[in-house]
């Protein structure tokens, strides 16, 4: 039957997979009627998703008729479908804002030029992102997380590249490469935990409860790839790089959301497959990502670089999404749910606010062709709302109130209160005392009118708009809080095991 | 010695000499081509995965995967090597030279507007 709502799960991964083989045909019509396709894909499938998951909690849909024992199907939770819908929001917020950043790509002009090849792949290559990332929200098993990984990995690295710079080219592989070889780590776990359980599905194997040395060197392994793509301390050194030097919109996509997908199948074999592992893995994964939160923030505080210093604060962000590991699972055994709500909170509220954050900087940079902090001094006063964008979503990074991140963070500490883990609760605080210091930094800059006006050029209306709308959506996110958290404990957590 | 511990142990050893030519050589050739190795080991290990369901018959997921998992693979070094040849073709050299990374260097500028 067409109206099952399990076709929902199929339309978001098959829709802008196929949306973006149509825009790959390269005429403008083609690119955007693909942009349009599969936002409209995306956005129907995760509200068809949401409404469903609440109603009758998880979803299931064996493809091609391979459900249990093999178990190849694609699955939705409550946690599944916060994902999709941060992909979903931050995703359409920022293909708008591309139609405007590449320019008119109806003139051949345009086209031909070699800073153009952004505007004709762009599309394709998001899209199939998006199908991608869509994909791995839904898998339920993990040879398809693979699959999806790997083609997650190939767009984002060349995405990279669509900025026509040696740096960016020489950033784009060296991200390729370190993605590649996370996915190699990544596929052999999959094999090791297939000759030991004789199953490919999430669910089937946490009903397993595999122990021994032979499972928990393949969590080993799986978790050391995710580590590098989510760009754990100390493997972090690939992303500031990479995301500074690809093209703004990429920049936004990148920093937002490609990492949280590596992120996801981290959380999922930790918490659903292994119910928390060893609690000592627990607290190696806290404590790299407590060095992450200090020493990216530190590295932000010292960037000239604007792309730079955002992207140095996407290493100090994820930070905290590995700090949530060990307030998890408390040390005398149980499970705290405001470190799962906060933590999830916190990729959500980072996705939405950095996106902002990129796509302002990406306006900034626009105006004054230079992506400097000293050349966008009095900024302020040319682009008012690009400047407001930038500032609601530095905010939110910093956890002040209302905002999304305020929320994030404050459910984090409660958890870490409560749990008696006040080295955990001085550096949550630390960290966006820190974080409220490189953005005030940046603020500030732009600002103050130091330096004489360089020269300045126009920005599209549609990019300013962009970025304002995930601002508000960063703000909203913290006085709505209730209503999107009452999503995980709809078709939450399951207990699988 | 189990012909799957044979298989399973030749095939970490394969995937760790992967690695090692992934970290050790500098030229972007060797990486990519260590990447495969890695992925010939683990094909390795999937082989020799134990029957399922019939001990007569080989099992046929693992097959299927390593099938997949060679289509990828082919893409995957497509895609490296093109993109190797471009670092090539813009920096003169096939490496990935270190990042400077110092604060000055405002690197990643976004040079749209100059190209």
């Amino acid at each position: 039957m067409i109206l099952d709502p399990v076709h929902w799960t199929t339309l978001a991964v098959m829709g802008p997979l196929l949306a973006g083989l149509l825009a790959m045909e390269g005429r403008p019509r083609a690119i955007r009627l693909g942009l349009v396709l599969g936002m409209g894909a995306s956005v129907s499938a995760t509200a068809g998703l949401w409404t469903t998951v609440v109603r009758e909690g998880p979803l299931r849909h064996p493809l091609g008729g391979w459900g249990m024992p093999l178990g190849i199907e694609l699955y939705a939770d409550g946690l599944s479908v916060l994902m999709l819908a941060m992909t979903a929001l931050v995703g359409s917020a920022v293909s708008l804002y591309a139609t405007a950043y590449f320019g008119d790509i109806s003139q051949r002009r345009v086209r031909d030029s070699p800073a153009g090849r952004g505007a004709r792949f762009f599309a394709p290559l998001w899209l199939l992102l998006w199908g991608s990332l869509n994909g791995i929200y839904l898998s339920g098993d993990i040879f398809n997380l693979y699959v999806l990984l790997e083609i997650m990995g190939l767009s984002a690295a060349a995405m990279v590249t669509l900025a026509v710079t040696s740096k960016a080219t020489v950033a784009g592989m060296r991200y390729l490469v370190i993605s590649l070889v996370g996915s190699m780590f990544f596929l052999l776990g999959v094999a090791l935990l297939y000759t030991v359980g004789g199953t490919l599905s999430l669910e089937r194997l946490a009903q397993l409860e595999l122990s021994g040395p032979l499972p928990a060197v393949a969590l080993a392994l799986m978790t050391v790839g995710m580590a590098a793509k989510t760009a754990l301390f100390p493997i972090h050194g690939w992303l500031p790089p990479a995301h500074a030097a690809a093209p703004a919109p990429a920049s936004a996509i990148l920093s937002a959301l490609v990492v949280k997908g590596s992120f996801y199948i981290m959380l999922r074999l930790w918490v659903h497959v292994f119910g928390g592992g060893a609690r000592e893995g627990l607290l190696v994964l806290g404590i790299l990502g407590a060095t992450a939160v200090i020493w990216g923030s530190i590295m932000a505080l010292r960037q000239l670089s604007l792309k730079r210093l955002i992207a140095y604060s996407t290493v100090a962000q994820l930070g905290y999404l590995f700090v949530m590991f060990p307030l998890l699972f408390p040390a005398g055994g149980g499970w705290s749910p405001d470190a799962w709500s906060g933590g999830l909170y916190h990729a959500l509220s980072h996705a939405v606010a950095k996106a902002a954050m990129f796509l302002a900087a990406g306006s900034m940079t626009y105006a004054v062709a230079r992506d400097d902090i000293r050349a966008i001094s009095g900024i302020a006063h040319r682009l008012p709302m690009t400047f407001l964008a930038f500032g609601l979503g530095g905010l939110s990074l910093a956890g002040i109130p209302p905002s999304g991140g305020f929320v994030a963070k404050w459910l984090l500490l409660r958890s870490a209160v409560e749990q008696g883990g006040w080295g955990w609760a001085v550096l949550i605080t630390v960290g966006g005392l820190l974080t409220l210091a490189y953005v005030l930094m940046v603020l500030r800059y732009a600002v103050d009118q130091t330096e004489e006006p360089p020269e300045f050029r126009d920005v599209p209306r549609r990019m300013e708009w962009a970025a304002m709308g995930l601002a508000i959506a960063a703000l909203l996110l913290g006085i709505r809080a209730t209503e999107t958290l009452s999503l995980l404990e709809a078709g939450g957590i399951v207990p699988w095991r | 010695m189990t012909p799957l511990a044979l298989y399973t142990a030749a095939g970490v050893g394969l995937f760790a000499v992967g690695l090692w030519g992934v970290v050790a050589r500098g030229h972007l050739f060797w990486k990519v081509l260590g990447i495969n190795v890695m992925g010939g080991g683990i094909f390795l290990i999937l082989l020799a995965a134990p029957p399922r369901l019939d001990p007569a018959q080989a099992d046929p997921v693992p097959q299927a995967m390593v099938l997949t998992g060679i289509v990828v693979a082919v893409a995957a070094t497509a895609v490296a090597l093109g993109m190797a040849l471009r670092v090539a073709a813009r920096t003169g050299l096939p490496f990935l030279e270190e990042d400077a990374g110092d604060p000055g260097s405002g690197g990643g500028a976004d040079e749209r507007g100059r190209e």
